[in-house]
């Protein structure tokens, strides 16, 4: 029913006469389409009528279900142009774009934006809505029940992390951060299978923003929504995406992957410049400790005696020793005080000062190495029952 | 004539005076039948403005180049003056409250445009694409978003053309249509001052009286406004 060639040519409304009647084609139900694609762009290309070349031109690009794809690029790289002709507020000069495997142009445009949550960089609250009013939009829009429309704004209130309290006033009140959290909960609120989000965090303060970037990538471990978001800060794509489109001027796309992929072999200059300096660091914020083989360390039990600890010493190369009881960490010694004790317990200890969990990044356990006195950084579990020592050898492996 | 009043204070108060209270006792009919005259004509024409003004600011923000013509048009009716107006109209349309009203119309039609487009243009950017995003259709957004949005500026612009139009009114009972210009006529050709005084004075109150009234409606009608931040 969609013509499936890539090149050019199938654009204008073509779908209106054929085979597709005004059904609104829930894009929640898996479709029998090719792939698993939730969003399909098909050699899309957007002409201004003003500019001397397209703002995107032949643009293919496939986003996975529950996904979320980072767009991001330099200004002028057509990444919000290209999301925009998403939910049609731009519409492509030629190409194919489908959602949940419909052609976004055989429905109506107010019908297809209804399922689909839309986040934008200036929030674009209604002043004249209270908070809830705000958060209830679409399903006012689509009809919804009040009792309905009430329960479900509460429960969103809670998901992106709103006071219920704020409910009742209007968005002037709120500052910043509270307003893009209204903005998540309105987009999310009849629960579209599809979200994009244009530079959603551009405008909030550096801490605010992370606040806010945490908070999505929590939402999004409990929603698996599908997700676009354009940024055009590579940080933020690199921490939210499980998957970055690099674009360059004109909509090319540089390469396609997930961020572990494009930071260990960027696919060209471009992309390697985009990506910028510290690249490695970059790659260590994605493995987290867990990951890491780590090592035993110079660790003796509290009851020992100290010529055990003289072996673990000199098993390591250093003249320091862990002192354990059990699986709980006490401290450590210093091999020098260690001579007059009867046990290694006896020795006065220091308390160690680098702590990580398994979930930490290994960027993050680095930094504490480096920090630390002893250039090491120890490993807890949740209960704080010692794993075993992490150095920097350890963190060089990991990358390898 | 003049009934002996007595008593010292009031034994001054008479036809001569800036206003004479025995003359407003025993007229308080005809001031009330005033008042209702004014009040029409006042109400009619802001109604009928209103009205015309939302079909040319439509006209004028769907097709934009429409915008310089109308309010030039609208500003060239504001420029006329309102006694040189009546007397154009009526060898046309006759001593009628049809005469009046073209006229009292007229002027309201400027400021009521302008603030309709000026409130519509008003309504951010983002707002807008907002709406459009969650799924709109372009008709509702208008009516629940924009006009919403454009609700105090356009009340601003009744406000004015409001108060303009209760003292305008005055000048119809030229036109023998009544209101407080009727009292105010009567005293000058007579050249007694206190229908004069309670005609001009009862068009001010009215003025401020309406004034008032469309704040309050102002305020009703954006709650938001009010609610600020804290």
């Amino acid at each position: 029913m969609q013509s499936q060639q890539t090149v050019g040519g199938a654009d204008g409304p073509v779908g209106a006469d054929a085979a597709t009647p005004a059904v609104p084609a829930t894009a929640t139900q898996p479709t029998a389409g090719p792939a698993e694609a939730a969003i399909r762009l098909v050699a899309v290309t957007k002409a201004f009528p003003q500019a001397t070349s397209p703002a995107v031109d032949r643009l293919s690009l496939e986003v996975g279900r529950g996904e979320l794809t980072a767009l991001v690029g330099p200004s002028g790289c057509g990444k919000s142009t290209t999301l925009k002709m998403i939910n049609r507020l731009i519409e492509p000069t030629s190409g194919t774009i489908e959602v949940g495997g419909v052609e976004v142009r055989d429905q109506p445009r107010h019908e297809l934006r209804r399922q689909i949550g839309y986040v934008i960089q200036q929030i674009g609250l209604f002043p004249h809505r209270t908070v809830a009013d705000n958060i209830a939009t679409v399903p006012r829009l689509l009809g919804w029940r009040k009792a309905t429309i009430r329960a479900r704004t509460a429960e969103l209130a809670g998901q992106v992390g709103l006071d219920r309290d704020l409910l009742d006033r209007y968005p002037s009140a709120l500052s910043g951060g509270q307003q893009q959290r209204v903005g998540v909960a309105r987009a999310l609120a009849a629960d579209p299978p599809v979200l994009l989000m244009d530079e959603p965090y551009s405008a909030v303060d550096p801490i605010v923003r992370a606040h806010l970037q945490d908070d999505l990538a929590r939402l999004q471990q409990e929603l698996h929504k599908t997700i676009v978001l354009v940024t055009h800060d590579v940080d933020e794509a690199i921490k939210l995406g499980d998957r970055i489109a690099l674009l360059n001027v004109g909509g090319h796309l540089e390469q396609f992957g997930t961020p572990a992929e494009v930071l260990r072999a960027p696919a060209n200059e471009f992309v390697e410049r985009f990506l910028g300096r510290e690249r490695g660091l970059k790659r260590m914020a994605l493995i987290t400790v867990a990951e890491v083989p780590l090592g035993g360390g110079p660790m003796v039990q509290a009851d020992a005696a100290p010529a055990e600890a003289e072996a673990a010493m000199a098993a390591e190369g250093v003249d320091w020793v862990g002192v354990l009881a059990g699986d709980e960490l006490l401290g450590w010694a210093d091999g020098a005080d260690l001579a007059g004790a009867a046990r290694v317990g006896d020795a006065p200890r220091t308390p160690f000062r680098a702590f990580v969990r398994p979930g930490t990044t290994i960027r993050e356990a680095l930094d504490n190495i480096v920090n630390s006195r002893t250039r090491v950084a120890v490993v807890l579990d949740d209960d704080d029952r010692y794993l075993g020592m992490l150095t920097v050898d350890h963190l060089a492996e990991a990358l390898e | 004539m003049t009934p002996a009043v007595p008593g010292v204070l009031l034994a001054e108060n008479g036809p001569d005076s800036f206003i004479w209270w025995a003359w407003v006792g025993d007229h308080l009919d005809e001031i009330w039948e005033r008042t209702v005259q004014h009040v029409q004509l006042t109400v009619i024409a802001l109604v009928v403005g209103f009205a015309v003004s939302t079909v040319l600011a439509l006209i004028a923000l769907r097709f934009r180049r429409t915008y310089t013509p109308i309010t030039g048009f609208a500003g060239v009716l504001y420029a006329i003056p309102s006694l040189a107006l009546f007397a154009f109209l009526v060898p046309i349309t006759g001593l009628s409250l049809l005469t009046a009203e073209i006229g009292l119309v007229s002027y309201t039609l400027l400021i009521l445009v302008r603030n309709m487009v000026a409130g519509i243009d008003g309504v951010p950017a983002a707002v807008r694409e907002a709406a459009d995003g969650m799924g709109y259709t372009p008709w509702r957004r208008f009516v629940a978003v924009d006009a919403r949005l454009a609700t105090p500026t356009i009340v601003a612009g009744v406000r004015i053309a409001a108060v303009t139009t209760v003292g305008l009114v005055t000048v119809t009972a030229l036109i023998g249509q009544g209101g407080y210009g009727a009292l105010i006529n009567d005293g000058l050709s007579r050249s007694f001052n206190t229908p004069i005084v309670v005609g001009a004075a009862l068009s001010i109150l009215l003025a401020m009286a309406v004034d008032l009234l469309l704040v309050g409606a102002e305020r009703l009608l954006t709650p938001w406004a009010r609610a600020g931040r804290r």
